[in-house]
């Protein structure tokens, strides 16, 4: 009987979540947007003046996908880490531990808020893109399911953090700290092949790229890495991610005494 | 019959070694509403905490409604509201989205008429598109109450619901719980001020550090530790109790112009008829006599007191 999920559940969080974001969709949406134009103006025009072209493709082109991965990886760790905290900050959080929702449920509602959210955004921002540079998606399906894999990934990650976190300088210092660096590190505004050979194998280090890599490869056929190698990456993230939340909510580790 | 809930030799220690509760074991009946008193920190929030599911027993076992609260945790949980201790409300969420959001939560479908009734009947429904901030401590707190009723629960447990209100809210909160009675709800409500159990519960329990002293119906609770004083108004002024009525345990009160007499209602032989006859035979005329129960307080305190004195023992 415990297997069963409890979708009203799953929906009644989903829905509560996305309300708040509906409730201040002007805030939600300026603010990405106002900094993709900021960097188009500094990155695409500025740099992509003595840049013409990475492998063929204007520079002003090429760094949409890594814009819009920045935005999602910043927005599903945001949302989603926000998400989980604000009930344990607000005390509200004891009605998911006393209600019949389990961790499947409560993962469910906000990670899938916060994906969704995410993937919103980067939409929005890619719309914006067209105003200043011609875009073409060489694989649409491909781009969606990176989007998605993506989001679902770094959601799961902030809800980590929302869980671990105790305060509000916690919530920030992970996405501050960790996810921005390797996002600028991944390679959002430039290729691996052009850095220099020993820095082309440490940025191989860094998860993101993997992401970005993909990413640019559905829009241009385009990649630092195999794509392969991309879908593996992001799919194990979200593998280990689900690991350890439920491992969490089993322990009850910063959720029960 | 089994009751609605079923805690058996329920124990829970932390990880720090604090025993928070000892092997606990109680029953109780469908429809009924039991108060549990004790001092703060004796363990009463705790033991709600684990039939709600907030916190992990080390130990024993509880059942609701025949279902166990670890291994179907689910169905358990769908029987049962709770009113927490601290007021905790998203605090930009409209007051009837709240309650709509935690009957989604149980998995129940919407049904807007259902929760119209809940915010009537605790005078809320003009308040439904306030945001919670925006209201008063007394109505933050019936919206705890309609949220913990949202999905029609068996049982609800309220956690201190007066603790910090002021005496009108106080009765407020009363008249909510004698309504929900008669819609039948089981409630088991926790409380550390003794009029509130002894205006609302059917049955009392009693627990100090973790272990639960008694549970028994109130009345007889009363009863068996009760005492009652007797006053007996003069009609002449004593200067001091005559000598011969020495040792009877009578003290003078209201300036000689009456005596007051403690008696066990268990007793036997209460003495009242003794005393009466000796104060006549003393030539000292009666104008009135008046009995009053020990309070609820005066029964804990007593319930608190031995126990403090066989752990000193």
């Amino acid at each position: 009987m415990n297997a069963a999920i409890n979708w009203p559940g799953v929906w009644a969080i989903f829905h509560h979540e996305m309300m708040r974001f509906f409730r201040t969709i002007w805030q939600s949406l300026a603010s990405p947007v106002v900094s993709t134009v900021l960097y188009f103006v500094v990155f695409g025009a500025a740099i992509g003046g003595r840049i013409q072209s990475v492998d063929g493709v204007a520079y002003g082109a090429f760094i949409v996908p890594g814009l819009m991965m920045l935005t999602v990886l910043q927005q599903s760790v945001a949302n989603a880490s926000f998400g989980i905290f604000f009930p344990k900050f607000s005390g509200t959080i004891y009605e998911y531990l006393v209600s019949p929702v389990g961790w499947i449920e409560v993962t469910a509602g906000f990670v899938g808020a916060a994906a969704a959210k995410a993937i919103l955004i980067a939409l929005v921002i890619l719309g914006t893109s067209f105003f200043f540079v011609g875009v073409h998606i060489l694989h649409p399906f491909w781009m969606l399911a990176f989007l998605f894999l993506t989001a679902l990934g770094f959601s799961l990650l902030g809800f980590i953090i929302g869980l671990w976190a105790k305060s509000f300088e916690q919530l920030q210092i992970v996405p501050m700290m960790v996810i921005t660096p390797l996002v600028f590190l991944g390679g959002a505004f430039y290729s691996a092949s052009m850095l220099p050979p020993f820095w082309a194998a440490v940025a191989k280090l860094n998860p993101v790229l993997y992401l970005i890599s993909g990413f640019r490869w559905s829009f241009f056929g385009l990649a630092d890495v195999p794509v392969g190698v991309s879908l593996i990456a992001v799919a194990l993230m979200v593998g280990i991610c689900f690991a350890i939340i439920r491992r969490i909510f089993a322990t009850g580790w910063r959720l029960r005494e | 019959m089994a009751g609605i809930i079923e805690i058996d030799d329920l124990s829970k220690q932390y990880g720090s070694g604090t025993k928070a509760l000892s092997n606990v074991s109680m029953s109780i009946e469908e429809g009924e509403i039991v108060a549990l008193l004790g001092p703060n920190g004796a363990g009463k929030t705790t033991l709600i905490s684990i039939i709600c599911g907030l916190v992990v027993p080390t130990g024993g076992t509880v059942r609701v409604g025949g279902h166990d609260i670890r291994r179907d945790w689910r169905a358990a949980r769908r029987l049962i509201g709770l009113v927490p201790q601290e007021i905790a409300l998203e605090p930009f969420e409209k007051v009837i989205n709240c309650v709509r959001f935690t009957r989604g939560l149980y998995g129940q479908p919407p049904d807007d008429a259902y929760i119209e009734q809940v915010l009537r009947s605790l005078a809320l429904w003009d308040k439904r598109n306030a945001v919670t901030k925006e209201l008063s401590g007394g109505m933050k707190r019936r919206v705890l109450i309609a949220k913990a009723l949202s999905h029609r629960p068996k049982v609800l447990f309220l956690d201190e619901p007066t603790a910090g209100v002021d005496v009108a809210l106080r009765r407020e909160m009363w008249q909510v719980v004698e309504q929900l009675r008669r819609d039948g709800v089981t409630i088991i409500l926790t409380t550390h001020y003794l009029e509130e159990a002894e205006e609302m519960a059917d049955r009392i329990g009693v627990i100090d550090k973790g272990q639960l002293l008694l549970i028994k119906p109130k009345a007889e609770l009363m009863g068996e530790f009760g005492r009652k004083h007797l006053t007996i108004e003069l009609d002449v002024p004593l200067a001091a109790i005559p000598a011969d009525l020495a040792g009877r345990g009578l003290t003078l009160t209201q300036g000689g112009r009456a005596v007051t007499y403690d008696y066990d209602t268990r007793a036997a032989r209460t003495g009242i008829a003794r005393l009466l006859g000796d104060l006549a035979a003393q030539g000292i005329t009666v104008r009135d006599v008046s009995t009053k129960q020990s309070s609820l307080e005066e029964v804990f305190m007593s319930l608190i007191a031995d126990r403090k004195a066989e752990d000193a023992a």
